[in-house]
């Protein structure tokens, strides 16, 4: 009994660590991107779990007398949605702007831009635009 | 099914796959929400999550390209954390109130309120609704606060590089001088797979998305 009460919860976070692991073993932005997103969504079905009560029924108002559930998780998740695509928007975003200065996405081959440039940094080098501007 | 959808993802190169897998794993979420009760949160998950984000993850990838290249680290340091932080997390679990009991601590300060008062404080049958709208209605303005900021960031970013495109100057000659003739082939840093007609072709495309988020 014990045991299953917490099933919601082991869920979550066995997603929530799926989510983890892409965002930080992949090389790829994107994906790291949509990582992101899958730990967001853990994050949703945490608070919207915990506002569960069995037995319980969507909370709007009825004739009756049932048992709703409760909305206020229901109401700090829409929020937490809409806010999830907005930064998610920017990240894409940044993304393209690294893709438009490196020619790539690639983790690693950024890396190995980043030292090209810092061992030959006095034959001035063009890279330094984005940092300007950042 | 959420957890194999998830699991995919990690193995998965082709990120055209990913982003239309990342669609179905927020699908089947709003589809979870829907049996909590959460009717609300399901059509926006449904919408924005398996909408709008997979819309914006397409339209970047026709912008930089749908292969992953094979990491060259290992990938078991990553493992180790995430098993680490996953079993610190299932040990603080230990102590939290079991689902569905309705004497949970989170269903016992404003939440019966709500459910008691809003039909005759606000008059709206949906709860979820009354309470985003008035009762908490500072939180949805701040919520516009941050898509608005969001907004203005990414047409920051995304602005300027139309510009840049349109006048054919690189990143450093713009630095340099803004209302320099620069025409002409120039040197850009990294340019190897950079497609400057293509992704001009694209952009618009990608920026109507940002607008829609």
């Amino acid at each position: 009994m014990n045991v299953m009460g917490l099933m919601n919860y082991w869920a979550f976070i066995f997603l929530m660590m799926v989510g983890f692991y892409i965002l930080i073993s992949q090389g790829n932005l994107v994906k790291k991107i949509v990582g992101l997103n899958v730990f967001q969504t853990s994050v949703f079905i945490l608070y919207i779990s915990m506002g569960k009560i069995r037995g319980g029924t969507a909370p709007i108002l009825t004739e009756g007398d049932p048992i709703y559930s409760n909305p206020l998780p229901h109401v700090l998740i829409l929020t937490a949605i809409v806010v999830g695509v907005a930064t998610t928007a920017l990240g894409l975003s940044l993304v393209v702007r690294i893709h438009e200065a490196y020619g790539t996405v690639e983790e690693d081959d950024i890396h190995d831009l980043d030292l090209a440039v810092a061992g030959g940094e006095d034959q001035s080098f063009p890279v330094s635009g984005m940092d300007a501007r950042a | 099914m959420l957890a194999i959808t998830a699991l995919a993802l990690v193995r998965l190169r082709n990120l055209f796959a990913v982003a239309m897998l990342a669609g179905i794993y927020s699908l089947l979420s709003a589809g979870l929400f829907t049996t909590l009760d959460a009717v609300d949160v399901a059509f926006t998950e449904a919408a924005v999550g398996a909408g709008i984000s997979t819309i914006l993850v397409l339209g970047t990838l026709a912008l930089v390209g749908h292969e992953q290249k094979k990491a060259r680290r290992s990938s078991v340091i990553p493992l180790v954390v995430v098993v680490l932080t996953g079993s610190i997390l299932v040990y603080g679990t230990l102590d939290m109130p079991p689902y569905g009991d309705p004497a949970n601590p989170a269903h016992h300060h404003v939440a019966p309120h709500y459910l008691e008062e809003s039909e005759h404080e606000i008059g709206i049958p949906n709860v979820v609704t009354s309470v985003l709208a008035s009762y908490r209605g500072y939180d949805t303005l701040g919520e516009t606060t941050v898509i608005f900021t969001a907004m203005v960031g990414v047409l920051l970013l995304m602005g300027g590089l139309r510009k840049r495109e349109n006048s054919g100057e690189t990143d450093a000659e713009t630095r340099e001088s803004e209302d320099a003739s620069g025409s002409g082939p120039v040197p850009t840093h990294g340019g190897s797979g950079t497609d400057p007609p293509k992704a001009d072709g694209k952009k618009t495309h990608g920026e109507g998305d940002a607008h829609g988020g």
